[in-house]
């Protein structure tokens, strides 16, 4: 029998919804431990960071990395694994486009901090107490790992191989990394650096709903609360806004199956370079009032204006990979 | 020279966090603290969201309990647009929520505490883990635990969507009904899951209470402290994991107060500690009165123990039993031993299943009618239930557009930050003596903050959210040790 592979599963920012979708394979996990040691997953077993100090350069096989980094200990983990590691994938939204926490980065350090610990209803904190990194005590010092001012994805920080987009990935796209990891175990064989393992088009393209689909303008925004939603019409044909034209396909269509739209958690699709402004752009012309032949730019803008909240619709999983983050951090 | 132990990353919880301890020149424990090394903001860039989105964020805080996050949070979108659910949607939503209590409680007890106890916290590292404890109770065994709590996902991947992250209740019920095909399958599961949770409680009872080792470690005082519960009850005072009013008792049994969850801001406040980034909330009434229990001090616990202390019993027949035979075999109304929370979560699991049965076989949860279109202007809203770790409370205010301007989170994992840090610091003491620690012990020692089921991913909601664990040693302020586990 060959040597089994050695596999790492590290979390950094992230809600354990990754590891717990491995979990959730089920009797398939036997499938990964027949071919695969592991040899490092806190959530599930117990070596300790001292461990990992331990191994060799590139001893281990396969790092899954799942989560955003955010702290100065995410960020020392991902490079630590990156070190020892052959192959780094970054595995769930988070670690490959920022994800949900990402949604932080309009905001900095003192934003968050401040909300947190003092402006919540029920802190009660009126000597200004945060956490610091270094803390004396009579006994000792003690110490947590530094707050950055932005969370990043996986790849700004460490050199990826591949990625694993959703949040969580799904079955199908993980038994699919499993295929991949055993054809490494087997023979040595990786993809192309850089795969994005999921589907390539746009999620509509695999949308039972794509077929009552028509090209027609949107007239008016609906939000999701406000109607009975029609369980087999395209969503954008009921004024509900919906990513799915700018979200890669491979989930399955969950979200669209229990009758809610899509939110983009699979990040943009192939050949789409930012999914919130391919998102703002599309909708940008495609939102209006209806009228034939010429719209005059206030009457246009209404309709799309009903938008509420377009950085959490647009870049709800993405903001820390968008274009205009840089803006962002350049203090707008 | 006084020494310092750090375990980190600590293991087997859902989040990170690590433990230092402080000895004495002796080798004996002064001082310890449980910290929790991360946050990710979830309060801040939740605002400016549509409220009705909020139901699909809020389960992001976690991938264990995401189900705890998607009730706490529709309810209280329900609220900011003051509306009722039909009683179609409420079942509904009932019955997805049993489900869910089901899947967490079964994935802690056999992937993350069980193997303390098989193959036990004195075996290699190595073999600690879900693997390590199937080796012992046989493959077949293992694919059981692993098909049954797959079924818990499954019901609730029906109803929602998706188990991790569901997506389909809204404010005024959910975005669709079950069909009859689908009620068919969750009621031949549920048959399963309530024979399965039977065999847990057994399991439990053969491996664990039936060792003079564990038993002995369940009724020692090294995991004992004597503090407030909390638990949401209906209006008998029986267990309700999705509704009703919220009861303290205090550490002698007695009710100390029961509220409506919309009251808990007279209730509870939040401490903050520079040390770590997880806050500690406390009974106001009683104030905050350092790390310590007792009457005098406004610490009080939740989770499973917490829930069973806090009712008057089960409103099922075959949990209201195992309920009843867990107090007679401690012989007293209140359990402070926090190994207990293991045996009150296989008890809860118990119900939760009987509820799945009875949800699953009534015909009217197929009923299509499980939503209605809020009508009034969104305000503020807070939406309270029992998550499997604890009482979670959801808190928002709106604009008029019903945009987020205000929201406020206390997850069960906070409300035992205290529990923990005392817990670890008891265990400590007592475990350590003259410097001499091995693997075994500050295994013994993890146990202690292992049986609150921590999820720290939940408790960094605020912060940047991690908790492996990490235990490091202190004497005269340098650090003497970190553990390694090998």
């Amino acid at each position: 029998m060959k040597n089994k592979i050695k596999i790492a599963i590290n979390w950094a920012g992230a809600c354990g919804g990754c590891d717990v979708a491995i979990l959730d394979l089920e009797e398939k996990v036997f499938d990964i431990t027949s071919i695969a040691d592991i040899v490092y997953w806190p959530v599930a077993m117990d070596f300790k960071r001292k461990d990992l100090f331990d191994y060799d350069d590139k001893s281990i096989d396969i790092t899954l990395f799942n989560g955003m980094i955010r702290t100065s200990e995410h960020k020392e983990d991902a490079q630590l694994l990156r070190k020892k590691s052959k192959v780094m994938i970054a595995f769930g939204s988070c670690a490959c486009f920022g994800g949900i926490p990402g949604m932080a980065n309009f905001t900095d350090k003192k934003g968050v901090f401040d909300c947190s610990y003092k402006d919540t209803a029920s802190s009660f904190n009126p000597d200004n107490i945060f956490p610091e990194i270094n803390v004396k005590k009579k006994s000792g010092t003690l110490t947590l790992p530094s707050f950055q001012n932005h969370v990043n994805t996986l790849d700004q920080v460490v050199d990826v191989d591949y990625f694993v987009p959703g949040c969580p990935p799904t079955y199908d796209i993980i038994l699919k990394a499993v295929t991949i990891i055993a054809g490494y175990a087997d023979n040595g064989d990786l993809p192309k650096k850089g795969t994005i393992i999921a589907g390539k088009n746009a999620l509509c393209s695999e949308c039972r709903r794509n077929n009552s689909m028509t090209s027609k303008v949107i007239e008016k925004i609906v939000r999701p609360h406000e109607k009975m939603i029609d369980p087999d019409i395209c969503f954008l044909e009921q004024g509900i806004i919906c990513m799915g034209p700018f979200t890669r396909s491979g989930c399955g269509s969950t979200c669209i199956d229990a009758n809610m739209p899509c939110r983009g958690c699979f990040g943009p699709a192939e050949n789409q370079y930012d999914q919130g402004t391919e998102a703002m752009s599309t909708f940008g012309s495609a939102v209006t009032t209806g009228q034939d032949d010429y719209i005059v730019r206030g009457e246009m803008l209404r309709p799309v204006n009903s938008i509420k909240d377009p950085l959490g619709t647009f870049y709800r999983f993405s903001l820390p990979n968008a274009i205009i983050n840089k803006n962002m951090k350049d203090g707008k | 020279m006084s020494k310092k132990i750090t375990i980190s990353p600590i293991t087997r919880l859902e989040g990170h966090g690590k433990i230092d301890i402080m000895l004495d020149d002796d080798g004996n424990v002064t001082d310890s603290y449980f910290q929790v090394v991360e946050l990710r903001g979830f309060e801040k860039f939740c605002q400016g969201r549509p409220v009705e989105e909020l139901p699909r964020i809020m389960p992001k805080i976690c991938g264990v309990c995401p189900g705890a996050h998607h009730m706490a949070s529709s309810k209280a979108c329900d609220a900011v647009y003051n509306i009722e659910i039909p009683k179609a949607a409420e079942n509904l939503r009932r019955l997805f929520y049993n489900a869910h209590m089901s899947h967490s409680h079964l994935l802690h007890f056999f992937a993350l505490a069980a193997p303390d106890f098989v193959p036990g916290f004195d075996a290699e590292p190595g073999k600690r883990n879900i693997l390590g404890l199937i080796e012992v109770l046989g493959l077949d065994t293992g694919k059981q635990v692993m098909k049954i709590r797959g079924y818990a996902q499954k019901i609730q991947s029906i109803i929602a969507g998706h188990a991790i992250h569901p997506v389909s209740s809204i404010p005024g019920g959910l975005s669709k009904p079950i069909t009859k095909d689908q009620r068919d399958e969750i009621k031949k599961m549920s048959l399963e899951m309530r024979e399965f949770a039977g065999v847990s409680i057994q399991l439990f009872k053969d491996l664990i209470l039936a060792n003079d080792k564990y038993k002995d470690m369940i009724l020692s005082d090294t995991y004992i402290h004597k503090t407030y519960y909390m638990g949401m009850v209906d209006d008998n005072g029986k267990i309700d994991f999705y509704d009703g009013d919220i009861r303290v008792v205090d550490p002698m049994g007695e009710e100390f107060v029961e509220f409506k969850p919309e009251n808990y801001l007279d209730h509870i406040a939040e401490r903050v500690e520079p040390w770590t980034y997880l806050k500690f909330p406390y009974l106001k009434n009683v104030g905050w009165k350092g790390r310590v229990d007792g009457k005098e001090s406004g610490i009080y616990r939740v989770n499973s123990l917490a829930r069973l202390n806090a009712s008057t019993g089960m409103s099922t027949a075959l949990a209201q039993e195992a309920y009843e035979e867990f107090y007679s075999f401690f012989n007293t109304t209140i359990v402070h031993n926090t190994l207990a929370f293991h045996w009150a979560r296989l008890i809860e699991n118990l119900y939760a299943c009987e509820e799945i049965v009875r949800l699953s076989h009534d015909d009217d949860i197929i009923n299509p009618d499980v939503r209605v279109i809020p009508t009034e202007t969104p305000g503020e809203g807070i939406g309270v239930v029992e998550a499997p770790r604890g009482t979670l409370y959801h808190h928002y205010k709106t604009d008029a557009n019903g945009i987020v301007t205000d929201v406020n989170l206390i997850v069960a994992t906070a409300q035992n930050n205290a529990g923990m840090d005392m817990s670890v610091r008891r265990a400590a003491k007592n475990l350590i003596k003259n410097g001499a620690s091995d693997d075994a012990i500050l295994d013994q020692i993890e146990m202690a903050f292992r049986a609150y089921d921590p999820c720290l991913a939940c408790a960094t909601h605020a912060m940047p959210g991690k908790m492996p664990m990490e235990v490091s040693i202190l004497q005269n302020g340098q650090k003497i040790r970190s553990m390694k586990r090998k």
